[in-house]
């Protein structure tokens, strides 16, 4: 069983068409990149993933289970299964640190508060935040948010961690941190989608690299063969454009 | 209910009516561009702080926001003839709105002003800008881009103040409305349907506004909020 | 205006202070209850109109309805809508209710749509995420957008109270006590006009004016915030 099954799904942002016809699968313990240009549907494709966004065509399956998104209990299955972390961390303004961790375990996992808080403490130490759990967002750099974002993702105990070019928004100093937390995640086994630019951090840690355009997988393979050896032309150009900054 | 609805007897003074909203759009108009004027006077005191003046003008402001049009109409009305000064109705009800209008009109434009001081006038005095072309490329456009929602917002609430002025006899669209009223007694449907004329005129007005200034000013305009 | 000054000692007398200070009374009260309930309304309304369940869409025009009907309408023409309305289904005598029903119907109107500004000026991003985490929207808005919301929409909706004491004036066009209408009977009462009316402006200025003050400087606290 594909943890994700993703099945010639179509999307639409807006009036804009940005995933065309997409098929990808994800398995257990796999990490699988999706890199490409702008607009080429990555970031829209983990948004539909947690329901934020419709497909307007395919389908989507989930631990063998379709997901239909006008159902509400397809949903909330599919996002309590996912986890997400933006690009612009999006933590909660109103609350600190340890509530934002906290909150949706406690609220919507019902889970107990003692047993949250103690797994949020946990995470927060491995993210290497545990000292700021009082403080609030805005008192935070990036990079310290994206880490609370993540450790965040982490307490909801999900079984698929999507992340949304976590780096991409961070100063250069920031970024090196959070690829540190997200290598161990991979090490410790964790299912993952990740879209990134970060082609050395992609190389290095995936199991399978999609390469994306216009909404679709152009190519999927190693990270070794996608990079090193690319089949399709398309694929060929793009590397050649990354090679060059 | 001993009552029935029966609009059938009204429709023939519906063009009455909409005469009368004429009538009320004028006085908007006449005030609100009178009130625009001496508020930009007003404003022009208070940015360049130009001594007692500007502290006449604090007083007035102050007073004039703080306290209801409706009153000062009414002083206007019935205070300023011991004075000497006999209004006529429409008169009194004009100057109380242009007044009034003045400062709140005065606050808005003067909110403009500050909004252009910093940034602007620094980036076109780099330009070697002489003071005209300042003012016509660079602080011109920016301050009718600011102004525009808020003038505009500020007219449409003098459009719908404007129905107090039936209060004093004048025959706009609300005192029509009393007058179809006292003949014929069908008060629920008169009144309904001049509410449905005001929600007409002031949805055009909005809408004219929103094209207008997002036309002209690029100012950011919305019709339905 | 030396009669002007002679009037003054026949004016200012013990009833008709009293008087005024009642009527004063009523407008306050006129304006607080329209603002609370209208706060309350208001508050639904905005929550309704945000909402994005299919099976709410004819609630949610009523209220898109409700919000541009009355804020379209002169306060004077809502008011003798109300009040002919409630003659003719003899629903009550009492002016003071009438206007009170009209005050809080506007003010529901206004202050819902301050309340609902209130909620736009919350990033979407806030509401991606908890969406994601499987909050419900109303969840959403009770833990994540009315806790920053509240920031944005205190200023206005306090502004828009200190508006409403003067409105409340036009209630004297159905015969409710409050204070333009004291003025009135006072006026017909053969009082000098210019002392009648010149003292319920000053009235009105001191209900408006502290108010007016309060509001900025609250406005300069919530914007200095916890920095």
């Amino acid at each position: 069983m594909h943890q994700v099954e993703i099945k010639s799904i179509s999307a639409n942002y807006g009036s804009l068409k940005v995933i065309d016809d997409l098929s990808i699968q994800l398995n257990k313990g796999e990490i699988v990149s999706l890199i490409g240009p702008s607009g080429s549907g990555k970031s829209t494709l983990l948004k539909l993933l947690v329901g934020l966004i419709k497909p307007t065509q395919g389908e989507v399956v989930i631990q063998n289970r379709t997901i239909n998104f006008d159902n509400k209990d397809d949903l909330r299955f599919a996002r309590s299964k996912l986890a997400i972390v933006f690009q612009q961390y999006n933590l909660f303004q109103n609350m600190n640190i340890l509530n934002n961790v906290c909150i949706a375990p406690i609220k919507i996992q019902k889970r107990d508060k003692h047993e949250v808080e103690e797994s949020a403490k946990i995470l927060l130490e491995k993210v290497g935040l545990k000292d700021k759990m009082h403080a609030y967002p805005d008192e935070l750099s990036g990079g310290q948010q994206q880490r609370v974002a993540i450790a965040r993702a982490l307490n909801l105990k999900p079984e698929i961690l999507l992340l949304d070019e976590v780096t991409s928004a961070l100063d250069p100093e920031l970024v090196k941190e959070v690829l540190n937390t997200i290598k161990i995640l991979a090490s410790e086994g964790m299912t993952m989608f990740i879209v990134s630019h970060e082609m050395g951090f992609v190389k290095e840690i995936s199991n399978q690299v999609a390469f994306l355009d216009k909404g679709k997988v152009i190519e999927m393979n190693s990270p070794e063969k996608l990079f090193n050896h690319p089949e399709n032309q398309r694929t060929k150009d793009f590397m050649m454009k990354i090679i060059k900054e | 209910m001993g009552y029935t609805l029966i609009y059938s007897q009204i429709y023939e003074f519906i063009p009455y009516l909409i005469y009368g909203a004429i009538i009320s759009l004028q006085i908007a108009v006449l005030s609100f561009f009178g009130g625009l004027f001496f508020g930009l006077v007003l404003a022009t005191i208070r940015t360049f702080s130009l001594g007692i003046l500007d502290k006449i003008t604090v007083v007035y402001v102050t007073f004039f926001t703080n306290t209801p049009q409706l009153v000062q109409i009414y002083f206007l009305f019935f205070a300023l003839p011991e004075f000497g000064i006999m209004l006529s109705p429409f008169n009194a009800v004009l100057l109380g709105m242009t007044l009034n209008a003045a400062a709140y009109l005065c606050e808005i434009q003067r909110a403009g002003f500050l909004s252009i001081r910093q940034e602007e006038l620094d980036a076109s005095r780099t330009l070697n800008f002489n003071i005209i072309q300042q003012v016509r490329y660079v602080i011109f456009p920016h301050i009718m881009r600011v102004l525009f929602p808020p003038l505009s917002n500020h007219y449409i609430l003098m459009t719908l103040g404007t129905s107090m002025a039936a209060i004093f006899g004048v025959e706009e669209l609300t005192g029509r409305a009393f007058n179809i009223n006292s003949e014929t007694f069908r008060s629920v449907e008169i009144f309904s349907v001049t509410a449905l004329i005001y929600i007409v005129i002031t949805f055009i007005a909005t809408f004219f506004l929103a094209v207008m200034g997002r036309y002209f000013f690029k100012a950011k305009m919305r019709i339905i909020q | 205006m030396e009669r002007l000054i002679e009037e003054i000692p026949n004016f200012f007398t013990y009833w008709n202070i009293i008087f005024l200070l009642k009527a004063m009374g009523v407008t306050l009260m006129l304006t607080l209850f329209g603002c609370i309930f209208g706060f309350a309304f208001g508050l639904i309304l905005a929550i309704v109109r945000k909402s994005e369940n299919k099976l709410m869409m004819p609630l949610r025009i009523f209220v898109v309805f409700f919000t541009e009907i009355f804020r379209r309408i002169p306060f004077l023409v809502t008011l003798l809508l109300i009040f002919y309305v409630f003659q003719i289904f003899q629903i009550t005598d009492s002016l003071f209710v009438i206007a009170l029903i009209s005050v809080c119907l506007i003010a529901t109107a206004f202050i819902g749509e301050i309340i609902r500004s209130g909620i736009e000026s919350i990033n979407m991003a806030q509401w991606d995420a908890a969406k994601a985490m499987n909050f419900s929207y109303l969840q959403i808005l009770k833990e994540v957008i009315f806790p920053q919301a509240w920031k944005v929409i205190l200023p206005p909706a306090f502004g828009f109270f200190i508006l409403f004491i003067k409105d409340t004036a036009l209630a004297s066009q159905i015969g409710v006590m409050e204070l333009t209408f004291a003025g009135k009977i006072l006026n017909n009462k053969g009082f000098s006009p210019v002392l009648v009316f010149g003292s319920i402006l000053i009235l009105y200025f001191i209900l408006s004016f502290p108010l007016d003050r309060f509001g900025k400087y609250m406005e300069r606290k919530i914007a200095s915030g916890r920095n």
